[in-house]
């Protein structure tokens, strides 16, 4: 067996037997599925149960308009407002709606009262109610027949569609897109970071328990840097597998006790205009069954082997790059509190690529977005944010290439750092001492 | 016979000559003091022999051949700064040490259970480091350092961390090592134990070697002709007894009532020669040379290697 992966396996057994490990393995998913869960729960538990609301309308013009449904029952009165609002203490209803007469004679400000909280749905709902009925009423004024609108409104649908070199044409979806690029970038940012530090705080702890000279003994510190890498590297993705299962799991079994109907119109509920899209898709069954024909299209727009296999490179190169760069800080100082000078210039290309992933989804395939995804210190975030969007062949070769040059170098650079720095003890070493290091022999 | 040969070895640090041409001649089968004040270059030429720093002038060669990856597993070396993984079981964490020098796991455990019990930690097995006393880890250390069976071991101050019963069970050890075979080399400010175990010392200082040899043979070297005797019913005064040629240093009662005197005898004149001019005028309790211990010569040749520090002394 060789010593590297002797050191690789207790780097990999004593970190996944730590209890943090197993916690955030747990935790994590439910932490994810929660972000995509809770929302939509939330949604849809604020509409449980009836509300009744009594309507006070001393315009006249909305009697007959405000149609009761699942959830909101609406009652015309016609009481005093303080007596109607006597009402409500009474509990004779949920709400009242109060629609004064206006000055003007265009009613355009109503009232809600209420002892509860009274729901965004409950507002926009009388809002849409009273909007439509005012606005028609001024067209009618205006001798215009609100149907004759209603039947010029037009639902322009786009299609972007891209053509490839030999003229295949494929449809995209910027707002996917946009939001699988950034997430992919930021989790990629996320895990060289975690685990990039981890190694150094792997180094650190050699260092100061003191047994790194008793192991430099016996293996090359250069296989004891590379042994603690790749077995930190596998930690990284055993958890993001763990992850991925776990939280695959946990929707899964949300949604089978949840009902899928229900998550999807609670969906729908999120929206502003979620009673309207409802509304029209209701109407034609032909409507809905294009929407479900999008959906697929919009996943099979996805590119999902080349996003795994991208992601999978990009977060291994980064990391790989970034990792050697961590341990070699780490062999440069006697405790985490003095990694601080050394952080700053490995940390500055990671945040930038960050920064600069909200131009380049607006922007993928411009100079910026070039440069910043062929230079190994920021191509893995800014890669992975350009991907979803269809990349040349060529780029990402180029890309790869110089990321795969770019951590042979930082871990060449690193471990000439590295040997001579974990020896070294008692010293606050500037940038000069390590560039000294870099010609030991 | 030689084991181990350093030739004329250099390492230098940016500015710093941390060695400068040291060669150094290990006997097989000894034990072999490297002494020197802090900073002399010790710890360098130790981390040379372990391969850690690679020198940047010099051979080095074991048994006749060049020192080499080969040798790593056949080199067992206790550094002066050690530690263990706090966090990690110490039988597991032995384990792991063993299996870095070579051995497979299913023999580092029967022969780490053998020692455990030997220095009797064996019911520690299963407890983290951290829950361990000090000595304890140092017993820890000292049975990883030797698990693979070098026939090359390197010893840097191994005794700091012990308690005097610990210190002489690991110095038995250490004997027992050598009686088997191997051949050690022992860095260490403690003098009392390099009398007690070395066989041969170099003596280095500031990046050079200023002595080496056989303890016996540096002992004779810097021998003073200096005799302690005990004399009684002295029939004349003491002043008187000692002619041209015996340097009396000093004389006290000691509490047998009897007159201690320690004299140092001119070059070429004859030990025999001062027992026949004491003899009609007291009575000889005891006779005997006294030798420079290792301690008088380590100060005097490290200050005459250095000035400055004699200046500092007088002062």
């Amino acid at each position: 067996m060789s010593k590297t992966f002797l050191i690789l396996k207790r780097e990999y057994l004593t970190r996944v037997r730590k209890k943090s490990f197993i916690i955030m393995t747990f935790l994590g998913p439910v932490l994810l599925a929660s972000l995509m869960i809770v929302p939509i729960w939330l949604a849809s538990l604020s509409d449980i149960g009836e509300r009744n609301i009594a309507v006070l309308d001393e315009t006249g013009w909305f009697a007959g308009k405000f149609e009761s449904g699942d959830n909101l029952k609406f009652t015309l009165v016609h009481g005093t407002l303080e007596d109607e609002k006597n009402e409500i203490l009474k509990g004779a209803y949920d709400a009242l709606l109060y629609i004064p007469k206006p000055e003007l004679n265009i009613p355009v400000n109503a009232e809600f009262f209420s002892q509860r909280q009274i729901t965004m749905n409950m507002r926009s709902y009388a809002r849409n109610i009273m909007k439509t009925e005012v606005e028609n009423r001024k067209l009618m004024a205006s001798g215009i027949d609100p149907e004759v609108i209603k039947s010029s409104k037009t639902n322009i649908n786009i299609i972007a569609i891209r053509m490839s070199d030999d003229g295949a044409e494929t449809k995209s979806y910027t707002e996917i897109e946009v939001g699988l690029g950034i997430f992919s970038g930021v989790l990629i940012y996320f895990f060289i970071f975690l685990f990039g530090s981890q190694v150094m705080r792997g180094v650190i702890e050699e260092k100061t328990s003191r047994i790194i000279e008793v192991i430099v003994s016996s293996v090359k510190p250069f296989q004891l840097m590379m042994g603690k890498i790749t077995g930190v590297a596998l930690v990284g993705l055993t958890q993001f597998l763990l992850w991925v299962v776990l939280t695959g799991l946990l929707y899964f079994v949300f949604v089978t006790i949840y009902g899928p109907d229900k998550l999807a119109s609670s969906a729908e509920v999120l929206s502003p205009a979620g009673s309207m899209m409802q509304e029209q898709a209701n109407n034609s069954a032909i409507a809905n069954q294009a929407n479900v024909t999008e959906v697929f299209d919009i996943i099979r727009s996805i590119n999902f082997e080349v996003m795994i296999f991208a992601f999978l490179f990009y977060f291994l190169g980064g990391y790989l790059l970034y990792a050697s760069l961590f341990a070699a800080i780490g062999s440069a100082v006697d405790n985490e509190a003095d990694t601080q000078q050394f952080m700053l210039p490995v940390s500055a290309p990671l945040i930038l690529g960050i920064i600069a992933s909200n131009f380049i989804v607006n922007n993928p395939d411009g100079p910026v977005a070039f440069w910043l995804s062929v230079i190994p210190l920021t191509s893995p975030i800014t890669m992975m944010v350009r991907i979803p969007f269809g990349v040349p062949f060529w780029e990402l070769a180029v890309s790869m290439v110089t990321l795969i040059a770019g951590f042979i170098f930082t871990t060449w650079l690193a471990a000439k750092i590295y040997r001579t720095g974990i020896l070294m003890y008692g010293k606050k070493n500037s940038y000069r001492e390590l560039w000294k290091w870099m010609y030991y022999k | 016979m030689t084991f181990f040969k350093a030739v004329n070895v250099t390492k230098t640090y940016a500015n710093h000559l941390a060695l400068d041409r040291v060669s150094i001649d290990v006997p097989e089968n000894s034990i072999f003091g490297l002494l020197g004040p802090n900073g002399a270059g010790k710890t360098s030429l130790i981390r040379i022999i372990n391969q850690i720093t690679a020198p940047d002038g010099g051979n080095l060669l074991i048994k006749g051949k060049k020192l080499g990856p080969e040798h790593i597993s056949r080199i067992g070396y206790l550094p002066e700064e050690r530690g263990l993984y706090k966090k990690m079981k110490v039988g597991e964490q032995a384990l792991y040490l063993a299996q870095l020098k070579g051995v497979d796991k299913h023999t580092a455990r029967k022969k780490l259970h053998h020692l455990f019990k030997k220095f009797d930690i064996d019911n520690w097995w299963n407890r983290k480091v951290e829950e361990l006393s000090k000595g304890m880890q140092q017993k820890v250390q000292f049975i990883v350092t030797i698990i693979h069976e070098p026939d090359f071991l390197i010893f840097d101050e191994p005794f700091s961390g012990f308690d005097p019963i610990n210190v002489n069970l690991l110095k038995e050890e250490i004997l027992q090592l050598r009686d088997k075979g191997a051949t050690i080399i022992f860095s260490t400010h403690n003098m009392a134990s390099v009398e007690e175990l070395c066989d041969h010392i170099a003596l280095i200082n500031a990046s050079k070697k200023i002595l080496e040899g056989k303890v016996v043979d540096i002992k004779n070297k810097y021998r003073t002709h200096t005799f302690q005797l005990e004399l009684e019913n002295l029939k004349k005064p003491l002043e008187q007894l000692f002619p041209e040629g015996f340097n009396l240093l000093s004389y006290e009662t000691n509490a047998f009532e009897r007159i201690q005197v320690q004299t140092q005898l001119r070059e070429g004149i004859e030990s025999n020669e001062l027992i026949r001019i004491l003899l009609p005028h007291a009575d000889l309790i005891s006779f005997h040379e006294v030798f420079p211990s290792m301690n008088d010569i380590f100060i005097q040749q490290v200050q005459k290697g250095n000035p400055e520090n004699n200046k500092r002394l007088s002062l």
